[in-house]
């Protein structure tokens, strides 16, 4: 029994992985949430569904992907949480619900005092003191306006945390009123009427304008009554929400064919073109019907509008609904999430293992299991983004992090394929864990699956310099975090025998190798980019500093090695320092703001960085005490 | 001799310069964020020595080894270990590549370095250029049309342009005196009225414009704009007078930015007439022929003309994000014969001629109102080194990396039987 344990625990995580993988159904009864979340829309350059255009908005307002529209109560007390799909669907069709919603989070405290809000938690008054409703923003919308243009003003490297903080709201005050109008004009009462009665308004507004320009007597209640109208219609472009209306395919007027990708129109851009004779399409049409039943809270209604339309869009767009239909299932199946929960229940039994290695083989085993389905299910994610996104795994820091993270779990299944001794397992899960966790504090930022820039769109480059780059930083990692499990097993514990530690070192001997090939060939590849893109080959940039540095430090420890400057103690410090250097060409480098690839100064990261890098040091330190203090050499000595 | 042959073909030597070279690249990086990239690149990675100097920030160090003393030093040490240790066996044969190949890298890297030239091919749609212009070089071009497709171009070269230069040309009738050398200036218009003091000059553009000098820039994103005062003298020794050349008037962006900068206070009208003076051609009359006198970017002419016919900037929909940049040009060649059109865009340079054309910049010309396109044109003759380095160094390490490899795997395989 003991025996089947590795494939029990396996089986049922297997199960509960699986068990997600699946679209999300909606009660019969109800508002089809799921259905109308698969709907696919046009932003930041890309199709997507509404679910992630929900979950994207909601993480730039308040850094989670669903709502607690109860957030002054405790996490005990069951407060209502409802999912980002069913926000986006008030802040479309029933925006006056929506404005009670405490979406917008402000921490600073002088922003606070700005906007004249609570500053403390008040349960009593529906309080947290941190998410605030758009109806307790907007007396004093005025005054952010001023601050925000003034801060905008300043270059973005000079702003103070308070001048950051009023341009995150600013910008999150414009993403809250282009939501608002992505389907109807935000003052709306009962859409579906107003839109027909618009459409009864046009003929009668034309005939008035044509005769007014002529110099003839018109109609000027009608066309003042059309005016309002284009003018709503205007306000609602103006605010460059997304693009909901698909094209009519075929021809336009200028006779040129449109595919079904380009052309998607805004809502209010679409309204202003039947004003011109086109015929409202089912987009139009059906959207309104939507906003019109659900405000009234009539489910039957919206969920026949939302069949309607996806029918209407199936002829044409089937493509771009299966997308939408794909990246919806993707983003309940949260395959980075529930791999954090596999790797670290693996890394326990890894651990575990290390208490009694002769007798709990069948621990080890077990954690070998899981790691393998963690990396399925880690493969699997990557897999599903690298086809949605129709790019290599790597396309900026959020993607390289879990490609990192991908990396490591392989280089460790295969020292442990040599060794069975349950390093090659912790390493595994530490390093996944580690780099999931920096995927996820990423991911906070918004959209982690935007459209490459220009100088960027080249999946052949993507695919080579990116990525090998990107395993050499695994290596250099995966290197790194093996001494330190040699320097804290050795120092801490009696468990660095000298078999362990005699591998150990020829573990971190073989991965710098590894590391040195993959960042050099890496490094290089990225001059040959760049000198197919730019002209050089090399051009001293921050980014690619940081890449040499890691090259110059492999290549510094396999020559100390070989010269035999440094012992096995020493080829361990010098491992870790690599740790230190990978992180900075990782991240530290896009911190100066300087070069090509900078990606915008990222404080709070920076702290981290520096702390990080001051762990590593500290670790450095305690592998450099003379051996007599280590647990595991003083008992080795005494014996 | 045999103790520095030592010391020459030692490992340490290795690991000590790579310690080196680790925290020049590192403090090199952080230096770009005060010095700027052209001058945190010429004082760090292209020097012997780094010396600190006054008002430096805390990590410059009071004297450091720079970039071509480390990459010389670096390159003698692995030519020398080479000399000493070479044997030719399958163990030792991917070391040997992946350092011939290294080898190769840092003599591509010093190649490109001395003899690279990189330039700018900057015009709107229906212009045609057979030349190219620096970004960080001036000259001092004197120009007489000798008929009506041909003109004579005598261009002095930034670097002897100094206060007090003493400058002659047998193909001019005169001699240049630098008065004043400014690496960088700004131009103000001298307001009818309002001026008291005199111009610089009564000739040319001086009549309405003044200029003074401004700090140097090292910024990456601003240019130095420089200015001169120039006192020319006929061969006889007599004064011809004193003119003022200048990069803000021989530029036509550089125009179309003044004017702007001048509509927002006076008009477009007036700033249109203003810009004018500032632009208008200066003329000298000497030995019978007109010479026109410009401070221009140094150009390279081509055997052949580029014509720009059609630019696309393409954005993803509904949004600002860059998803496209192309020009559509027409070479002419006469030598060839050739009359050919291509298209450059990022990610795919055009090879020609020993030349490599990229697009660079993107933009609008506001006064025709068509597209604008800025192609970088490089000549780097040792381009093809990295390509070859680098696929030396990948196939040495990768023979060296399985060699190893297999020989781990044997060797544990006959561990495990024999236990």
């Amino acid at each position: 029994m003991i025996q089947r344990i590795p494939f029990l625990l396996t089986a049922i995580l297997a199960v509960w992985v699986a068990g997600s993988i699946r679209a999300p159904k909606d009660k019969p009864a109800d508002f089809a949430v799921a259905e109308w979340g698969r709907l696919p829309v046009v932003y930041n350059g890309r199709f997507q569904p509404l679910d992630s255009l929900a979950r994207n908005s909601l993480l730039q307002l308040r850094e989670k992907q669903s709502l607690n529209t109860e957030s002054w109560k405790g996490s005990f007390d069951k407060p209502k949480i409802i999912s980002a799909t069913e926000w986006l669907m008030e802040m479309t069709m029933n925006p006056k619900v929506a404005d009670t919603r405490t979406v917008f989070r402000i921490d600073h405290p002088d922003l606070k005092g700005l906007m004249k809000l609570p500053m403390d938690a008040d349960a009593s008054a529906q309080l947290d003191g941190k998410h605030f409703s758009w109806i307790q923003l907007q007396p004093r919308l005025k005054e952010l306006q001023d601050e925000a243009k003034r801060s905008a003003a300043k270059n973005e490297k000079h702003r103070n945390p308070f001048e950051k903080a009023v341009m995150h709201l600013w910008s999150g005050v414009g993403l809250y009123m282009r939501m608002q109008n992505m389907i109807q004009p935000q003052n709306a009462q009962d859409w579906n009427a107003e839109l027909g009665h618009y459409l009864t308004t046009i003929e009668p507004g034309r005939a008035a304008a044509i005769a007014q320009n002529a110099g003839k007597e018109y109609d000027k209640q009608a066309l003042e009554e059309l005016m309002r109208d284009l003018q709503r219609f205007d306000a609602m472009t103006q605010l460059e929400p997304p693009l909901v209306v698909p094209p009519a395919v075929g021809a336009d007027h200028a006779g040129h064919t449109h595919t079904a990708d380009e052309k998607w129109q805004r809502m209010g851009e679409a309204l202003m073109q039947i004003a011109r004779g086109e015929p409202p399409g089912a987009a139009v049409n059906n959207y309104a019907r939507m906003a019109s039943a659900y405000k009234a809270g009539i489910p039957g209604a919206f969920n026949e509008a939302v069949r309607d339309f996806r029918v209407s869009l199936n002829a044409n767009y089937h493509r771009q609904l299966g997308k939408a239909g794909s990246e919806q299932v993707f983003n309940f199946y949260e395959p980075f999430y529930k791999g954090m929960v596999l790797f670290v229940i693996a890394g326990l039994c890894a651990i575990s293992f290390w208490a009694r290695p002769a007798k709990w083989e069948v621990l080890r085993r077990a954690a070998v299991w899981v790691v393998l389905l963690g990396l399925a299910v880690h493969t699997s994610g990557l897999l599903w983004r690298m086809i949605l996104e129709g790019r290599p795994p790597v396309t900026n820091l959020y993607s390289s992090a879990i490609f990192i993270g991908w990396g490591c779990i392989i280089l460790g299944l295969v020292l442990e394929a040599f060794w069975k001794n349950g390093v090659g397992v912790v390493i595994s899960c530490v390093c996944a864990f580690s780099t999931l966790l920096i995927a996820h504090h990423l991911s906070l930022a918004g959209d982690t699956m935007e459209m490459m820039r220009a100088v960027l769109d080249t999946n052949f480059w993507l695919a080579t310099h990116v990525v090998i780059i990107t395993l050499g930083y695994s290596a250099t990692f995966v290197a790194g975090f093996l001494a330190i499990l040699y320097i804290v097993r050795g120092f801490f514990t009696r468990g660095l025998d000298p078999a362990t530690a005699k591998s150990l070192g020829k573990m971190v001997y073989g991965i710098t190798c590894f590391a040195t090939l993959f960042s050099f060939v890496g490094t290089v590849l990225g001059g040959i980019w760049a000198d197919q893109s730019w002209g050089r080959f090399w051009g001293w940039d921050a980014k690619e500093n940081g890449a040499l540095i890691i090259v110059l430090w492999n290549a510094l420890i396999l020559h100390a090695r070989w010269g035999g400057l440094v012992r096995e103690r020493g080829l361990m410090n010098m491992a870790i320092f690599g740790n230190v250097v990978t992180a900075w060409s990782w991240f530290g480098v896009n911190m100066l703001g300087i070069g090509l690839h900078s990606y915008g100064f990222m404080e709070a990261a920076f702290w981290w960085l520096l702390g990080f890098a001051a762990t590593q040091v500290a670790l450095i330190a305690l592998g450099s005490l003379p051996t007599q203090w280590w647990r595991s050499f003083r008992n080795a000595a005494a014996s | 001799m045999t103790y520095l042959w030592k010391i020459f073909t030692s490992l340490r030597l290795t690991v000590i310069l790579l310690g080196f070279c680790v925290v020049l690249v590192f403090l090199g990086t952080l230096a770009q964020i005060d010095e700027g990239l052209y001058g945190a690149l010429a004082r760090w990675f292209r020097s012997y020595f780094v010396l600190r100097r006054a008002g430096d920030p805390l990590y410059v160090p009071p004297i450091f080894p720079g970039g071509y003393l480390l990459g010389i030093l670096l390159l003698v040490n692995l030519t020398a270990a080479h000399i000493k240790r070479f044997k030719f066996t399958w163990r030792q044969a991917g070391i040997n590549l992946t350092h011939t190949g290294i080898i190769l890298l840092l003599l591509g890297q010093l190649i490109t370095d001395q003899f690279a030239q990189e330039s700018i091919l900057s015009f709107r749609e229906g212009e045609t250029r057979h030349f190219s212009e620096a970004t960080q070089q001036w000259e001092l071009a004197f120009v007489h049309p000798l008929d009506e497709r041909q003109e004579q171009v005598v261009a002095i070269p930034e670097a002897l342009l100094r206060d007090g230069a003493e400058l002659r040309d047998p193909k001019l009738p005169f001699t240049i005196r630098v008065r004043t050398w400014w690496i960088n200036s700004e131009p103000a218009f001298r307001a009818p009225m309002q001026q008291t003091d005199p111009p610089i000059s009564e000739n040319g553009i001086a009549k309405d414009w003044d200029f003074h000098a401004i700090p140097e820039t090292k910024k990456m994103d601003e240019r130095n704009n420089p200015t001169a005062i120039l006192e020319l003298a006929g061969a006889k020794g007599e004064v011809l007078g004193t003119w003022v050349v200048s990069a803000w008037a021989s530029d036509a962006m550089m125009i179309q930015g003044v004017r702007n900068a001048y509509a927002r206070t006076v008009g477009a009208d007036s700033a249109q007439t203003i810009a004018d003076k500032l632009g208008a051609p200066q003329e000298l009359e000497a030995g019978g022929v007109k010479w026109r006198m410009t401070l221009r970017a140094a150009r390279f002419y081509k055997p052949f003309s580029v014509t720009l016919l059609k630019t696309t900037h393409d954005t993803y929909p509904g949004s600002e994000i860059p998803k496209d940049f192309r020009s559509r040009i027409r070479i002419d060649n006469p030598d060839t014969g050739e009359k050919r059109e291509v298209e450059v865009y990022m990610n795919s340079p055009l090879r020609y001629e020993g030349l490599t054309f990229y697009q660079s910049t993107m933009g609008r010309d506001d006064v025709k109102d068509v597209g604008r396109s800025g192609l970088q044109v490089v000549k780097n003759p040792g381009w093809l080194t990295p390509y070859a380095g680098c696929i030396v160094v990948a196939i040495g390490m990768l023979w060296q990396f399985f060699y190893h490899l297999t020989g781990f795997i044997q060797k544990r395989r006959l561990t495990a039987a024999t236990a």
